[in-house]
């Protein structure tokens, strides 16, 4: 394993990729607690809808991918939010309408430009070979950011996520933090969906939190043993994927599932 | 100067008002019950008190050096997921956000305001415990104790009984009555239990979607009011 993980570092690509991937995965489990647990993880889904719609016309209009999409999809996260707070609409059924709007928006401004090429696949289902040097960097810069923010902000994101009334009772802004949490998001998912896919890469918000809630207790542990899960199932899937030749997304997610089964299984043993 | 001063308020939901023409103040120490039957605007009232509810008419002003951010709050139902990890120690500890400013961790002071608190609802022994595993009884001390994290000054309980067995209900009305009296903490509190609020409180205020009564303890056995809705009882 370890000789393995040697040789698939010694290739530059692979080694940005997993560096990049391992940060993308820590943001994404953080986030995803917090996400999973205000009931918000139809959000992390819509938006890599609506990355891949802005993914899309950035290949049409030949602009860098992630500088068109970094904004559209932070545009599309405040519109989530406050559709999904708003009791008036169906928050749900809203969001679907503009997660699969977008998707027909960018599969249409495809297939008008360049047709249904590798870049599309790409997009849908993520490649470790589309991150390009400049991506990267400021993928990691972005990521950090992320992370920094999050470590920051750790006991008001908590009080916000438990009991929004109380803290908004007690004088906290919980639309603030709200905001902060899906812009968050809304960074986080454009830079994983390079890697992972627009389709795949809600299972890298959502997994590593379910994961932990099957056995952690209070919240912190959760959100450490969210990043924990995420980071350690992103290098083995990768590892996988390596080895095996299949798709990086797609080996994420299984060993994701794979390690889900698993904690279920304690947790329901234990419980016993 | 009173703690908090409420004049010729009104609160509608869409436009149909469902409360109107209070007017009451509180000075601090005060124990103030509100009672009134069920959709008669209790809760609608104290979430009016917190900011979080603005009024259609009328103003609520906080003297005596009161700020929003040094006001606790018990609220009557709370929609905490069913399955959310969060330790009691986490929980309390949250109740300690407002006085943070802009801190952005909290410090040994934080932490040591949330284990008194514990310790005063006898609570600390299940510190680590996970709060959706506690019996109702215990998840109601925890959020109590997070109340009493956030304030010095006036705790804000919106039916904080509810579910607890007799023990416990006097057990908890108790603690709140020497939490009155200990610290000098003002409460307002909503109840059903109209015996139990004219023993403890120093004043009632009595809403049927309007002010119907406002006064101290001893006004209200004397109305007419406290009599047909008391009946005969103990009171
Ligand atoms: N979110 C809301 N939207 C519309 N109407 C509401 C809302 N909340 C309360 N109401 C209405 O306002 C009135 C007062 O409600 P409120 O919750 O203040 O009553 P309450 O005195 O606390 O009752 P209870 O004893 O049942 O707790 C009720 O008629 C209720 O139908
Ligand atoms: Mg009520």
């Amino acid at each position: 394993m370890i000789e393995l993980l040697g040789e698939m570092l010694s290739y530059h690509f692979m080694s940005r990729a997993i560096i990049v991937g391992v940060l993308v995965s820590l943001c994404a489990a953080l986030l995803g607690v917090s996400l999973v647990l205000k009931r918000f993880s139809m959000i992390g889904d819509g938006l890599s809808h609506v990355g891949f719609g802005a993914l899309a016309i950035a290949a049409a209009v030949n602009v860098a991918p992630l500088a068109l999409a970094v904004p559209i999809v932070i545009a599309a996260a405040f519109l989530l939010l406050r559709i999904s707070q708003s009791s008036r609409i169906k928050g749900d059924a809203a969001i679907a309408l503009i997660s699969s709007s977008a998707l027909a928006i960018g599969v249409t401004v495809v297939s008008m430009t360049t047709g249904m090429n590798t870049d599309v696949s790409n997009y849908m289902f993520g490649s470790i070979l589309s991150l390009s040097e400049a991506d990267a960097v400021l993928s990691i810069a972005l990521s950090c950011i992320v992370l920094l923010l999050f470590v920051l902000l750790y006991p008001r994101i908590f009080a916000v996520t438990f009991d929004e009334t109380f803290a908004m009772a007690t004088g906290t802004s919980a639309q603030r933090y709200n905001t902060v949490i899906a812009v968050l998001t809304a960074v986080t998912v454009v830079l994983g969906m390079r890697m992972m896919g627009a389709l795949l890469i809600s299972s890298l918000i959502i997994f590593p939190a379910l994961t932990s809630m099957r056995l952690c207790r209070s919240f912190k542990a959760v959100v450490l043993c969210s990043a924990i899960v995420s980071v350690v199932c992103f290098v083995v899937g990768m590892t996988l994927s390596y080895v095996l030749e299949l798709p990086s997304g797609a080996s994420v997610v299984i060993v994701n599932i794979l390690v889900f089964l698993v904690f279920s299984l304690i947790g329901a043993i234990k419980n016993h | 100067m009173a703690q908090i001063t409420c004049k010729n308020l009104s609160f509608a939901y869409d436009g149909q008002t469902v409360l109107s023409d209070i007017s009451f103040s509180i000075d601090a120490g005060a124990y103030l019950c509100i009672v009134g039957e069920n959709g008669s605007g209790k809760s609608t009232l104290m979430k009016g008190l917190l900011g979080l509810k603005s009024p259609a008419s009328g103003t609520i002003e906080l003297g005596d050096g009161l700020k929003h951010t040094e006001i606790g709050y018990l609220p009557q139902q709370t929609q905490i997921q069913r399955d959310f990890p969060a330790s009691v120690y986490e929980v309390v500890l949250s109740g300690r956000l407002n006085s943070m400013g802009g801190r952005l961790f909290y410090n040994t002071e934080d932490k040591k305001a949330a284990m008194e608190n514990m310790e005063r609802l006898g609570i600390e022994d299940i510190k680590d415990k996970c709060y959706m595993e506690l019996s109702g009884g215990q998840q109601q001390r925890v959020l109590l104790a997070r109340a009493m994290c956030a304030t010095k000054k006036l705790l804000l309980l919106d039916e904080p009984v509810t579910g607890l067995d007799p023990v416990a209900t006097n057990e908890m009305y108790n603690l709140i009555k020497l939490i009155n009296l200990c610290d000098n903490t003002s409460v307002i509190m909503i109840s059903h239990d109209i015996h139990e609020a004219v023993r403890y409180a120093t004043h009632i205020l009595h809403l049927g979607n309007r002010q119907l009564f406002f006064g101290t303890t001893a006004q209200y056995r004397e109305s007419d009011l406290a009599r047909r809705f008391v009946g005969g009882g103990r009171a």
